[in-house]
């Protein structure tokens, strides 16, 4: 595939405070190898040596693990192709001539800090409510005396692997946390280690969850369909099913 | 000169840690409240001693560059975490992982710690097991592990290719509970500036918050580093592009020596680069080379596509150079031959540089859904990220920066030899040597964090239990305070016409020229000129658009620039005091007739801690390694 020519536009915020709005860039030389990230480093290179601000936007391993990148891609949290971060979405998926609009995360949890860089906190503190085993270090039994079944093993597997990067509450039309609360709740409820603080750690995250400014989830599945991770809707019917029991 | 004073206990091997533990000091309940200890990250070590510190009472604080701790950069790690549990009976024990991790390292570990770090293993993976990471089980329940690179058992516990992941995830639960309890708080985006230094002790911090730009001081009684490791100086890494050695290296300009800085491992399973705009090699786990093949053409520059090469003209150059480990000859054996091989004119794909890992024969025997079901997720990255479908084709694959052995130096109680100033996880020199075995990171960072670091800062803090809450207005602070700020202004000030990235870009090319896989004297001789004249540039040509009181990445990038160019000296000096091959460390100088590394033991079994010495030419101090439970032996795996 030869270069590409992309006209870019792009949500430019100063601060929280500012008011933001969409700048165009036209960019030359965009090779279909490229990762999206490195089609903006590309674009910011050009900004820095103009002496320009660059376009701020969070990022770092680069590997679709650490869940620090993330941004609406003509609409779609992390771009159009499922199943993949936008540090992971090659440019080959995009054409020559192709009019991209790149946007922050909108969702009134996660605040615009600067261009596309948002304020995940609220995350981290649903976390902190009840996201853990109360285990101490040095008080854990021999492991293989826990016997766990491959099969629940793998599937709180499957709902452990979320990176918390904020494209369900992005996709979702009432930015719900539902799927990442979720998935937590899962990991834990599938696993004997989670069982003795189930219902405790379900009403902790949940209280946490609203009071954050969270919306509420009406079943669209949106957040299935945009999760880099195919973190299953599934999830959401076992933390109802905890939630109930919890009380 | 420095004194090197590594405190090892005394006794016999398996007996130093139980008898450490028992005769070293405490600290009283009541006091461990009254005590404050800042650790500087959140990896496996940083989160895991910040859980097991705010369990035991101590007053903690935590602080990370990224958004949220659990986004540490130990979350990239894929194939698995060691431990001599011997599960599958196959003749593990304590003592062969020690073994095997002291000839990994090519002798060039010191014994004690080593041990140690084998010993608490299988408490690691009791814990994380008990904090409910889902770890790989057999049918019957019980945990499943599998063998990897350098060594002849299964001794390696894993979830799927997301392994780091899932401990990370676990040791950030842990964490979060001591900051729903109260005893750590915790400080996102922010960046370690400085060590402040109080009477020759390590006190404080200074930290520039990367959403205002605000610059902050922080008091305690005892700094841990937790900031990984500096693989990131070859631009061209495995590594999450914003890892950096900044807070190891203000250590280090404020006392702490650097022990063996050119002992650096080079991945040899990453794809190769794309285009010029990547610095980020994506690495493929290692855990693959158990059922792929490497191999290159027989014939020099052959073009063909590889499914068009019969079998007779296939060189598995690994399983023919090393028949006994075949493909699972240790990393820095891997690296140098794909190198050895690329460079005789071999290599494959449009740039020459790479060789195949092909799954063609695993596939034929054990069946695609299998070979799906072990690497399932690792194939489908690889072929986001080249277009290309490995079950298809044989996998590019080509060395890549990644994992320092060296790091700060550390005694036995991995303390720095900066009083009150511990160094745990990658960012210490202390248990892999000249060369880490593949699952050992993970091992080492949550081993250090959860249950070494925890019982060896009492003894440090126990002498500190009269010293009141540190003031943060002494003049040290103000000072520190001051240094900070000026670089900020000049590095905004220069208004060049390059990006920080262009000259991290030219630095990496340096290193990995001269100071890779491979050096020798004239090359290393060559690379201090080329780093010199660099700096000169950096300092004069350098462009930071924007503002020091706002958020500015290209400011955060400038910096750590700025310190990987004095890390770099640092690194090629200490690869040419080093007259021998050992590991990772390769001097072309030194090699066999078969071109293996070829040790010097009479006068490089030593320690190489570097202490810094102003604009002068640093001091070298020796830890010499004496070997009194293993024999020194050549590393051989044929």
């Amino acid at each position: 595939m030869p270069d590409m020519k992309l006209k870019l536009k792009i949500w430019r915020q100063k601060n929280a405070k500012t008011k933001g709005s969409f700048v165009s860039y036209d960019l030359d030389n965009v090779s279909p190898d490229m990762s999206f990230l490195e089609m903006l480093d590309a674009l910011n290179k050009r900004l820095v040596e103009a002496g320009k601000e660059p376009v701020a936007f969070d990022h770092d391993c680069r590997e679709g693990i650490c869940g620090s990148c993330g941004m609406y891609i003509n609409g779609y949290p992390h771009g159009p192709v499922p199943g993949l971060t936008t540090c992971h979405l090659a440019m080959r998926y995009f054409n020559d001539g192709d009019s991209i609009t790149i946007e922050p995360w909108r969702a009134k949890a996660f605040p615009v800090i600067k261009d596309l860089i948002v304020d995940r906190s609220a995350f981290d503190r649903i976390q902190v409510a009840g996201g853990f085993i109360s285990v101490t270090a040095g008080a854990a039994a021999e492991a293989n005396a826990i016997l766990v079944s491959k099969v629940k093993s793998d599937e709180a597997f499957d709902s452990a692997i979320c990176i918390g990067c904020g494209a369900c509450v992005a996709s979702c039309k009432n930015a719900s946390a539902m799927l990442f609360v979720s998935a937590k709740i899962s990991q834990f409820a599938l696993l004997p280690q989670g069982k003795v603080e189930a219902k405790a750690r379900v009403r902790a995250m949940i209280r946490e969850m609203d009071k954050q400014g969270f919306g509420n989830c009406s079943n669209t599945g949106a957040c299935e369909a945009q999760c880099p991770k195919q973190i299953k809707l599934t999830n959401i019917a076992r933390l109802n099913r905890e939630y109930y029991k919890a009380y | 000169m420095i004194t090197l004073n590594a405190k090892i206990p005394e006794g016999p091997l398996e007996e130093k840690w139980t008898r450490y533990k028992s005769t070293t000091k405490l600290v009283n309940p009541a006091n461990k409240k009254k005590l404050d200890i800042i650790i500087i990250g959140t990896g496996l070590s940083g989160a895991g001693s910040a859980a097991a510190l705010g369990e035991l009472g101590y007053n903690v604080k935590v602080f990370c560059y990224q958004d949220s701790p659990r986004r540490a950069h130990s979350v990239a790690a894929q194939g698995g975490i060691n431990a001599a549990k011997n599960y599958k009976h196959d003749g593990d024990s304590v003592f062969r992982l020690f073994y095997d991790m002291i000839k990994g390292g090519d002798f060039r570990a010191r014994e004690a710690n080593v041990y140690r770090i084998a010993e608490v293993s299988n408490q690691v993976i009791d814990h994380y097991t008990a904090l409910g990471v889902p770890f790989a089980r057999e049918y019957g329940g019980t945990l499943d592990t599998r063998s990897f690179g350098g060594v002849q058992v299964s001794r390696t516990f894993y979830a799927k290719g997301q392994t780091g992941q899932q401990c990370l995830l676990g040791a950030y639960s842990s964490l979060n509970r001591q900051i729903n309890a109260g005893t750590v708080t915790m400080f996102p985006r922010r960046d370690m500036l400085d060590i402040v230094v109080i009477d020759g002790r390590a006190r404080g911090i200074i930290v520039r918050n990367l959403l205002t730009g605000e610059i902050e001081r922080h008091s305690a009684h005892a700094v841990v580093l937790a900031s990984g490791g500096y693989g990131t100086i070859y631009y061209l890494s495995t590594l999450a592009v914003n890892s950096n050695a900044s807070a190891a290296w203000k250590a280090y300009k404020k006392g702490a020596a650097f022990a063996n800085p050119s002992f650096v491992q080079i991945h040899p399973t990453s794809i190769p680069q794309l285009n010029e705009f990547q610095s980020k090699l994506t690495l493929m786990s290692e855990s693959l080379r158990n059922d792929g093949r490497i191999w290159v053409p027989k014939n020099k520059g052959d073009k063909r596509p590889a499914n068009d090469i019969p079998e007779e003209e296939r060189d598995y150059y690994l399983e023919r150079r090393y028949p006994t480990f075949g493909n699972l000859v240790p990393r820095d054996v891997a690296s140098r031959a794909a190198k050895e091989r690329c460079d005789a004119g071999y290599g494959v794909g449009d740039t020459g540089l790479a060789v195949n890992l092909d799954f063609r024969d695993a596939i034929k025997k054990q069946g695609k859904k299998v070979i799906e079901n072990k690497y399932g997720n690792l194939f489908e990255m690889y072929q986001h990220i080249t277009g290309l479908d490995p079950y298809e084709e044989p996998m590019r694959i080509y060395p890549a920066g990644h994992y320092t052995m060296g790091g700060l130096w550390v005694d036995y109680e991995l303390m720095t030899t900066l009083p009150g100033l511990f160094s745990i996880g990658e960012s210490n020199f202390s248990d892999h040597g000249a060369n880490r075995l593949g699952a050992s990171s993970l091992m080492q960072a949550a081993g250090d964090g959860y249950f070494i670091l925890p019982n060896t800062i009492s003894n440090y803090l126990s002498g500190e239990i009269r010293t009141p809450r540190v003031p943060t207005t002494g003049a040290e602070f103000d000072e520190a305070e001051k240094n900070a700020k000026e670089r900020i202004d000049k590095l905004l000030s220069i208004k060049g016409k390059n990006t920080s990235t262009t000259f991290h870009r030219r630095l990496g090319k340096i290193m990995w020229d001269y100071c890779g896989m491979t050096r020798n004297e004239e090359g290393l001789k060559k690379a201090l000129k080329l780093v010199d004249e660099l700096r000169k540039d950096f300092w004069s040509d350098l462009m930071v658009p924007g503002e020091g009181a706002d958020l500015n990445q290209e400011l955060e990038k400038a910096g750590r620039v700025a310190d990987f160019m004095e890390l770099a000296k640092l690194m090629i000096t200490d690869a040419l005091n080093r007259k021998e091959s050992c590991g990772a460390h390769f001097r072309e100088e030194y090699q066999t007739p078969d071109g293996e590394a070829l040790r010097n033991d009479n006068e490089y079994s030593y320690v190489a801690a570097w202490e810094y010495n102003g604009d002068n030419e640093p001091i070298l101090n020796k830890e010499p390694l004496k070997f009194e439970f293993v024999e020194l032996k050549e590393r051989s795996y044929k």
